[in-house]
């Protein structure tokens, strides 16, 4: 293992470049990130043995992507912001085919109005697609992310694709500190590919893709793929535990600070989980019974882990950094406010929309929200579930 | 019937049963699967005016053209959509469209 400084765009394609994929199919303009860029290049210079393929919009990658994994290559792709959004059909379609295709994705605003920078507006929009998504706070779990990825996907009991997040910018452009893990035990680590039923068998052909409709199977076919995720629950945490035995870093659904005899816990995703737990420290220094939960696995959701966890809890303050337009909150909200229906006692909960469009969530804001949530907790009236944070009024 | 995949009673199945992402562990099974049904016009050949050039097979989507022997043998009813490419085509006229519900009545009358 070694110490490297990156950005969070480096760390991934370093991953990636680790693993060495068959194939890596990618839009090579804007909104395509560095991870993209920087693979291009590990190609170019015979770095890598990956097939390249520059494709001329997101909607062809993730279509070169569904191709070659069925094909029978371990494939990855990545994207961000609008690549995102123009991809959305075909993401779908490669969870419905189950390919274990994975793909990093920089979270990023959608237009309109034009708008380039952090928020979770992107892969939020796609959480019912099928894909396993797992969030991660900094460039190290960015760069641990993409590596579990693959065993994740390709576990015999999984075959879905997996997306693995970075906040935009603020992680993926930003240069902190990187353990960095030997070639050949990335290697080791995720193994050989072994496709299913790949169309390149030609001693047994298969038929990918074919009319399901009415009188056929697309409900039953619909019910496998659920069953996939809850399956790939155990896989994940096992995944997870075998990894930090490697790194000394295990991984969970989530992880939590200071909850344990927490009143108020502010639930968090992304890089945000980060000041949040700076927020929590201070507070508690001044005795304050405040915790974080940081969620990393939000599909499958891991929705009883979560509930035992946040069971101590008063009061629950949850963080998104996408709103859901005309719901009740953003989309964390809603399934932690779900989860914790059947907790007994039942905690209050309030939603936090914050850092839309990459708007910056200062101290201060944190400060106000655990204010609004100690008010809760001492049993005044909080009018509102739903608060946006540093935005502007009139 | 395909020989590989024994799927008999693939009308009870329940989703333990299927391949994962529907994959369908043989080739070639459209073959097997009438789509002819919507058809509204319905192409008949006239065996003295076609001499099998095979251009109507080129010109056909759904390759519903059956070939034995290379000659043109007859049309795949049961893949044919209607679609008229095969009459256009034919340099001989010797393809007609004719109106499907017709046609039936018949070849039921005939029968």
């Amino acid at each position: 293992m070694s110490r490297k400084a990156m950005t969070g765009n480096g760390a991934i394609a370093l991953a990636l470049k680790q693993v060495d994929p068959d194939v890596m199919s990618a839009y090579p303009i804007t909104p395509q990130t560095e991870i993209a860029q920087n693979y291009a290049q590990f190609v170019a210079d015979g770095a890598v043995k990956t097939e390249y393929i520059a494709v001329e919009s997101e909607h062809s990658a993730m279509s070169a992507a569904i191709g070659s994994c069925a094909a029978g290559a371990r494939t990855i792709t990545a994207t961000s912001s609008q690549g995102f959004a123009l991809m959305w059909e075909m993401l779908f379609i490669a969870a419905s085919l189950r390919l274990p295709i994975t793909m990093p994705v920089i979270t990023r605003a959608l237009s309109g109005p034009i708008n380039i920078h952090c928020d979770h507006s992107d892969s939020m929009g796609g959480r019912d697609c099928g894909w396993i998504q797992l969030y991660g706070e900094d460039a190290q779990e960015g760069y641990d992310n993409a590596i579990q990825a693959f065993r994740i996907a390709e576990h015999a009991d999984v075959r879905l694709p997996v997306m693995t997040m970075i906040d935009g910018f603020i992680i993926s452009g930003a240069i902190g500190p990187l353990e960095v893990l030997q070639d050949a035990q990335v290697k080791q680590f995720v193994g050989e590919f072994e496709p299913l039923h790949p169309l390149l068998d030609v001693a047994n052909p298969v038929t990918v893709g074919a009319f399901d409709s009415l009188g056929g199977w697309y409900f039953e076919h619909k019910v496998t793929q659920n069953q996939a995720m809850a399956r790939a629950m155990q896989v994940i945490e096992d995944v997870g535990r075998e990894y930090g035995e490697l790194t000394g870093r295990p991984y969970s659904h989530f992880k939590t600070h200071m909850i344990e005899d927490a009143e108020i816990v502010l639930v968090a995703i992304g890089s945000a989980a980060g000041n949040v737990k700076t927020m929590v420290d201070k507070l508690r220094a001044q005795g304050k019974k405040v915790g974080l939960l940081k969620v990393r696995t939000f599909r499958p959701f891991p929705t009883e882990q979560i509930r035992a966890a946040l069971s101590g809890a008063r009061v629950i303050g949850v963080m998104d950094r996408s709103d859901s337009f005309g719901a009740q909150g953003g989309p964390l909200f809603t399934e932690i406010r779900s989860a914790m229906f059947e907790a007994e006692p039942r905690p209050q909960i309030f939603n936090f929309i914050y850092g839309l469009g990459g708007r910056d969530l200062f101290p201060d804001d944190i400060e106000g929200a655990v204010a609004l949530l100690e008010k809760a907790a001492a049993g005044e009236e909080v009018a509102q579930t739903r608060h946006y944070l540093n935005v502007r009024e009139g | 019937m395909s020989k590989k995949w024994n799927f008999e009673d693939i009308a009870t199945w329940g989703p333990g049963r299927h391949e994962p992402g529907a994959t369908i562990p043989d080739s070639g099974t459209a073959d097997e699967y009438e789509t002819g049904g919507w058809r509204t016009d319905r192409p008949v050949r006239d065996r003295e005016k076609c001499n099998d050039c095979m251009i109507c097979f080129f010109g056909c989507p759904d390759s519903a053209i059956i070939v034995e022997e290379g000659r043109m043998a007859a049309i795949d009813l049961r893949h044919c959509k209607g679609c008229g490419i095969c009459a256009q085509v034919c340099p001989r006229d010797a393809i007609e469209m004719r109106n499907e519900i017709e046609a039936r009545k018949e070849e039921e009358e005939e029968e």
